[in-house]
């Protein structure tokens, strides 16, 4: 369903992606994996066309996204669902119309059965009596739901989770865990999910991609990777602070920052 | 030194790429504005929220400006024996630059910060980003509707400050200064010309729409996706469309009155 090959991509001079290559097979659900800022939510826009690749090609369905012009990229996109690291509902509707929105934008119909269909997103996530609710009055957990719901609206044949499992309660994150594996069956679709959450993500996908400075550093099922001794994926599922990734940003010597270096010298 | 003059070389580049970037936008705009007009309630909905919400402020305002003309007028007017041509001069005044131009100014301060803080919030909070993965595009379903609302409102909004100022005027020349009401209406329709000061009135503010409602658009559209990206982009709207319709006011007044002669 989506080949990415040999993918080089920077914001400006800083890059962010360095030759990603990988594949996720139609009907499976794939975790991208990695800390904050090494380029999980870029790899996601570059599959729905909102970046461009400056090198390297990225394949949806057989389409080269990078050279398709804007009515052959809407059109792909007709098939693809997203749900926002922030949900991104639309605050000035109501739940229920944010779920009905691209069914009212795209399809020609009935009410009735929009309503139909909206009630059955909804219920699908345990949200059904939000319908009336606007954005604003829901909890981020909630709202997070609500934008589940409406990333699997029009059952696109592939779905994309930014960060889905953050901010939820357990009992939240149980059921959204859940809910994406048990729709991408239902639908037959195939699904994308960029996320921290080791434990639940080992419980519900099919592949594990893991990046790290904008390279794909390791790989495997869910089994595979719980018996890696690869040190970066070791270090990230068991939550280690010993391993390759250092906590601290890069900067200068703590000692040096707080003037300490100099009082001690003397001596 | 060099360097001041680097900054403003910089600046003026930068000024020159934004007018660029908002021609190219405007363009956008009107490519994108079928679903405008073929799903016309998106655009009623927009005319409610800049048109409609702004009618206070535009009718108060209005009234009062009339008023200070007909006192101001009246002042002036009795030095020379002509307190009976107030009518006339509240109209003219009103009709062919106050109206247009103040309801201009008020509605970039009313509407136009309110568009460019609703289109940043939503750039800032991926709201169109979201819409454009779901394969809408968000200069159809959110930006043209509130231009073409802007368009719209702005000569009705002119006209009915225009209304208001004139009644301002009889408030103050009949009722508190005692100039005869037919006397007041008739110099005032003998004087008023509907070619050369009604039409062009509205040619004016028509202009002032299209100018308040792109730059208001863009400046959201191209806001920073932050708190202060979002601030920094409202007082934009405010500060470029009020300059913009001054400047717009003056060559539309330099043509008009050539038209006269």
């Amino acid at each position: 369903m989506v080949e990415i090959d040999a993918v080089d991509f920077a914001y400006g001079k800083r890059a962010i992606l360095k030759g990603i290559s990988l594949s996720v097979p139609r009907g499976k659900v794939v975790a991208i994996m990695g800390g904050s800022g090494c380029g999980k939510t870029t790899l996601l826009r570059l599959i729905g066309g909102q970046l461009k690749a400056s090198r390297g090609r990225v394949m949806v369905n057989g389409e080269d996204v990078g050279t398709l012009d804007a009515e052959a990229m809407y059109a792909m996109r007709r098939k693809m669902g997203m749900l926002f690291q922030f949900g991104a509902l639309f605050t000035d509707m109501s739940v229920f119309d944010n779920i009905a929105f691209q069914l009212r934008e795209h399809t020609d119909l009935p009410e009735e059965m929009i309503r139909d269909l909206v009630l059955m997103k909804l219920d699908a996530v345990g949200l059904r009596g939000t319908a009336k609710l606007f954005p604003s009055e829901l909890s981020g957990g909630m709202a997070r739901r609500v934008a589940l719901a409406r990333a699997v609206a029009i059952d696109p044949m592939l779905i994309m989770y930014d960060e889905p499992f953050a901010g939820l309660d357990p009992i939240s994150l149980a059921v959204v865990g859940q809910t994406i594996r048990r729709l991408n069956d239902a639908l037959g679709a195939t699904s994308i999910l960029v996320t921290h959450d080791v434990v639940e993500s080992l419980q519900i996908v099919d592949y594990l991609y893991f990046i790290s400075d904008g390279r794909i550093v390791g790989s495997g099922t869910p089994d595979e990777i719980r018996g890696s001794t690869e040190p970066f994926i070791k270090q990230f599922v068991h939550a280690e602070l010993d391993g390759p990734t250092p906590f601290h940003y890069p900067a200068a010597s703590y000692a040096d920052e707080l003037g300490l270096a100099k009082r001690v010298r003397p001596q | 030194m060099i360097k001041s003059i680097q900054n403003l070389g910089r600046r003026g580049i930068e000024s020159i790429w934004r007018i660029g970037a908002m021609a190219r936008f405007f363009w956008m705009i009107l490519s994108a504005s079928g679903i405008s007009f073929r799903r016309f309630s998106l655009t009623i909905r927009e005319i409610y929220f800049a048109g409609v919400m702004s009618l206070v402020i535009i009718m108060v305002s209005g009234l009062f400006v009339g008023m200070v003309l007909g006192l101001q007028g009246f002042e002036t007017l009795q030095k020379y024996g002509a307190e009976e041509t107030m009518g006339v001069l509240v109209a003219l005044s009103l009709v062919r630059e106050l109206g247009p131009v103040v309801a201009a100014l008020l509605f970039a301060s009313r509407a136009g910060s309110a568009i460019t803080a609703e289109i940043g919030l939503m750039k800032a909070t991926e709201q169109l980003k979201a819409m454009d993965m779901m394969a809408i595009d968000p200069i159809a379903r959110v930006v043209a509707p509130r231009f073409w609302a802007g368009v719209i409102s702005m000569p009705l909004l002119a006209a009915l400050f225009s209304a208001m100022g004139v009644f301002g005027g009889y408030v103050v020349g009949v009722a508190l200064i005692d100039i005869d009401p037919g006397v007041f209406w008739s110099n005032m329709q003998s004087a008023v010309d509907f070619r050369y000061d009604v039409l062009n009135g509205f040619v004016k503010s028509f202009v002032f729409g299209i100018a308040v409602s792109i730059i208001a658009t863009f400046e959201g559209f191209d806001a920073e996706p932050t708190a202060e990206g979002v601030s920094r982009a409202t007082t934009r709207t405010v500060v470029t469309a009020a300059l913009t319709v001054l400047l717009l006011d003056l060559i539309l007044t330099a043509f008009m009155l050539r038209g006269v002669h």
